[in-house]
């Protein structure tokens, strides 16, 4: 994925004047606000602020200071899992952005998009039954390779044209697509039986 | 007790003096204690250099409590006041106890001893009277503060207890309590996987996606974490908290019954046969064949001889059982056995040739053994205790682990909703928004579940609680916010508030399995070990540690940042609430402390918050600076 970062433009010093807990996560992790992230600048983030302030490093301190420790971390495992999945991140960048993705009220859906889930539906359905493991593991693949195309669909959305009503129907798609991973996830829980 | 020393302005604070803390593995067959000495993490021996307590307790007759060995030579004599294997019972109710009928105990529905806990909390007659699964654990952990301390010679600031990583809240909180009732300070609960990673990763120095199989006496875990940079990161875990070695000896129990033609035996004679079951399981080990001989009180005289193959035969599905779980944690970690660079294998019972076997075809390589299945998790969690207590820097590592299965709340038709999902990074928060279901409804009640199916009936329950005085309104417009969080320990508090008229309800989910602080109190009151005068004795010490401790955290921050952080007049401020504190501190009235201990943690709240700050500044700031090196 393409990362650009402005490190030059604003410097270090200005960036990091405003830590605190209310600060978005895009701040709070020092990225720019942007679906497109290098996952490994977070990641790295991520540890560094942990590092300073998970309760382990705070056990034996005053009270106070292990209150203030729970808050961070648990502030910190927040942001991080907000950002670190595609989704979750869309959904974030669209509420920061003040767009209600309308994923409960709106269900309407593009007729081909709603045709395509019944096909796999039925599908693993009848992989289930027949306790297909190679079959699966094809729809797994597809569904998989269609996140990937909507993924980039939201890049565009997001960071390009800046098209939010766009990236909220890609959101709610996504969230069928999410729905059904975790079905094909737990049929090949059941494979084993 | 000895002045507080402190350091000269800008000098360095002299070097901690080193605080006793151990690593508890509080095991379904054998606990164990240790610590960290001259830096290298040992295991403590009790007199006659036992490194394993038997974890059986057992209540005499004449008041006498025996925990170990001496317990152990009881069982078969006295088995209905021999408990063996409490740890299965531990926040658990008759309900989830499947093979109660195959076990010599009597058990008890809490609900009809008018004790105060919540129906289902499952308890024991013994000799000794009703005794619940916390108290019965408390005797095994009293023996082993008695011999860490004496084998330290001082009194423990606390100690790191290890649970099951699938062990669910109600579990969790048992073990705190049985901790807190044999005056433990908990420093952490700890997952039994993610110690025996520290005690290996550290030994080891590695880098990459490592899984820990444990199987120990009565649990089974599993747990795939990440290993880079100092970082032990747990990407996810699953397991079975009622699967352990003891279901191997179980299916030898069976099947001598079944080859001799026997049912429904006396007490005596199911723990005679349990008994001799795993010490056939233990000679299969080493021996294609186990001979088993014993004489049943009847007179009628067993002698069967057991086969490698046939009991590999008959325990392949609880193999299968393992493996599953294997599976589903990959999954849920997003990897393949392929991606897993070394399998660690923990507890006694994975020493199974085809356990090793299975784990091997599995993984395509050959487990790591190379530190004592028995031993490592001790090890790990002595490590981890010694870094908590601040006897170490602390930098050295972090460690980020996951809570084993969802959170989640009642909803209207019995459903689940799920507010934090398994494998959730803790400490974690979540704040849902429901509504009401009627018009003018003023009540909300509040049903706390964990587990990982759809219905509320199929999950465990572990709270309920009552939102009320929520101001009447149509169906669906009040806007009630339920907050969970879990902390460090694993263990969660749910809070729910009406958002329009701000009405709060809150609780520590103490549940149905867990005890209130009054019945632990009261609990150490009746402990004949817990006298009045011993009781005060022991608060004033804990408050006087406490308050030494805090001065010396205080001191030092204010050396580091005092300066940059705050003006004079704050310096001065916290400097009189520290002068405070010492003034009381030597003396004999606990209370007074408590107080003077309070003020001065208020007064550097303000204080915490800027040097938190400060340290997230720093850490993004040398993360930066180091991209610009790059």
């Amino acid at each position: 994925m393409p990362f650009v970062y402005f490190v030059g433009e604003k410097g270090f010093s200005m960036n990091i004047g405003s830590a605190d807990l209310q600060q978005d996560f895009f701040s709070l992790f020092n990225l720019p606000r942007r679906f497109q992230i290098d996952t490994t600048v977070l990641e790295q983030a991520y540890r560094d602020l942990q590092a300073q302030v998970h309760p382990d490093k705070f056990a034996h301190r005053s009270e106070a200071e292990r209150r203030l420790s729970m808050q961070w971390a648990t502030r910190i495992n927040e942001g991080y899992q907000a950002l670190r999945d595609p989704l979750q991140r869309a959904r974030y960048l669209l509420t920061l952005h003040g767009v209600d993705t309308q994923e409960e009220s709106n269900t309407s859906m593009p007729t081909d998009f709603l045709m395509q889930q019944m096909e796999w539906r039925e599908a693993l359905e009848e992989a289930k039954q027949a306790k297909d493991g190679a079959v699966l593991e094809g729809l797994e693949q597809r569904v998989q390779h269609t996140v990937r195309e909507l993924h980039r669909e939201l890049a565009r959305d997001l960071d390009d044209t800046h098209d939010y009503a766009a990236a909220s129907g890609i959101v709610r798609k996504l969230k069928f697509l999410e729905k059904l991973a975790e079905e094909i996830g737990s049929a090949f829980d059941e494979l084993d039986y | 007790m000895a002045l507080l020393q402190i350091a000269e302005p800008g000098l360095s604070a002299a070097p901690h003096q080193h605080r006793l803390a151990v690593g508890i593995d509080l095991g379904t067959t054998n606990s164990l204690v240790a610590t960290v000495r001259s830096g290298i993490s040992t295991v403590l021996n009790d007199e006659e250099g036992n490194a394993l307590l038997p974890s059986v307790v057992h209540f005499a007759t004449d008041g006498e409590v025996l925990v170990g060995r001496a317990a152990q030579d009881e069982q078969s004599a006295y088995p209905h006041n021999t408990i063996v294997s409490v740890k299965r019972f531990m926040g658990r109710g008759l309900a989830d106890v499947g093979e109660v009928g195959n076990l010599p105990y009597r058990f008890v529905d809490a609900a009809s001893t008018g004790s105060g806990q919540a129906p289902g909390m499952l308890q024991l007659r013994t000799a000794a009277g009703i005794k619940s699964p916390v108290e019965i654990s408390a005797e095994i952990l009293k023996v082993l503060r008695a011999r860490a301390e004496q084998a330290l010679g001082g009194e423990l600031v606390g100690a790191v207890i290890t649970v099951p990583a699938y062990f669910d809240d109600a579990q969790r909180q048992a073990t705190k309590d049985a901790a807190r009732l044999a005056g433990i300070n908990v420093l952490r609960l700890l997952n039994e996987p993610t110690a025996a990673a520290i005690a290996y990763g550290l030994d080891n120095a590695s880098e990459g996606v490592y899984a820990v199989y444990d199987l120990g006496g009565g649990t089974f875990d599993v747990s795939i974490l990440r290993l880079s940079k100092g970082v032990f990161e747990v990407l996810s875990t699953n397991g079975d908290s009622a699967l352990g070695g003891d279901d191997f000896d179980h299916r030898i129990y069976c099947w001598l019954l079944e080859k001799n033609g026997l049912s429904a035996l006396p007490a005596p004679d199911i723990r005679t046969l349990l008994t001799h079951a795993r010490g056939a399981k233990e000679q299969l080990t080493e021996h294609n064949e186990a001979r088993i001989t014993a004489m049943l009180s009847s007179g009628e005289v067993i002698d069967n001889v057991l086969g490698r193959a046939a009991f590999h035969e008959m325990t392949q599905n609880l193999v299968q059982r393992t493996l599953q779980a294997l599976r589903k944690a990959l999954r849920d970690a997003k990897l393949t056995a392929g991606d897993v660079k070394g399998v660690v294998m923990v507890g006694g019972a994975t020493r199974m040739p085809h356990i090793q076997q299975a784990v091997g075809d599995f993984f395509g390589q050959a487990p790591l053994n190379n530190l004592d299945p028995d031993k490592v998790v001790a090890l790990g969690a002595a490590i981890q205790a010694n870094v908590l207590a601040g006897n170490r820097g602390g930098d050295d590592w972090l460690l980020l682990d996951v809570i084993p299965l969802s959170l989640g709340l009642e909803t209207m038709g019995g459903l689940v909703e799920k507010v934090i999902p398994r494998n959730s990074t803790i400490p974690s928060a979540r704040a849902q928004e429901f509504t009401t279901y009627k018009d003018g409804q003023t009540a909300m009640s509040i049903h706390v579940v964990q587990g990982e199916r759809e219905l509320v009936s199929d999950c465990r329950s572990l709270a309920k609680f009552e939102l009320r005085g929520i101001p009447p309104m149509v169906a669906g417009s009040a806007r009630i916010r339920v907050t969970f969080q879990v902390d460090a320990d694993g263990l969660l508090s749910v809070s729910a508030r009406e958002m329009a008229s701000g009405t709060e309800a809150s609780i520590v989910v103490k549940p149905s399995y867990g005890l209130s602080d009054e019945e632990i109190t009261r609990m150490l009151k009746e402990s004949a070990q817990h006298a009045r005068d011993d009781m005060q004795a022991r608060a004033l010490r804990e408050q006087q540690t406490e308050a030494a401790q805090l001065l010396e955290a205080v001191g030092n921050a204010l050396q580091q940042d005092g300066d940059a952080l705050l003006d004079a007049a704050a310096q001065a401020r916290i400097r009189s609430s520290m002068d405070a504190l010492r003034a009381v501190i030597e003396g004999s009235d606990h209370q007074a402390i408590k107080r003077a201990l309070e003020a001065l943690n208020l007064a550097t709240t303000e204080f915490a918050q800027r040097r938190m700050d400060k340290s997230v500044k720093h850490a993004l700031a040398g993360h930066k600076l180091s991209d610009l090196e790059g």
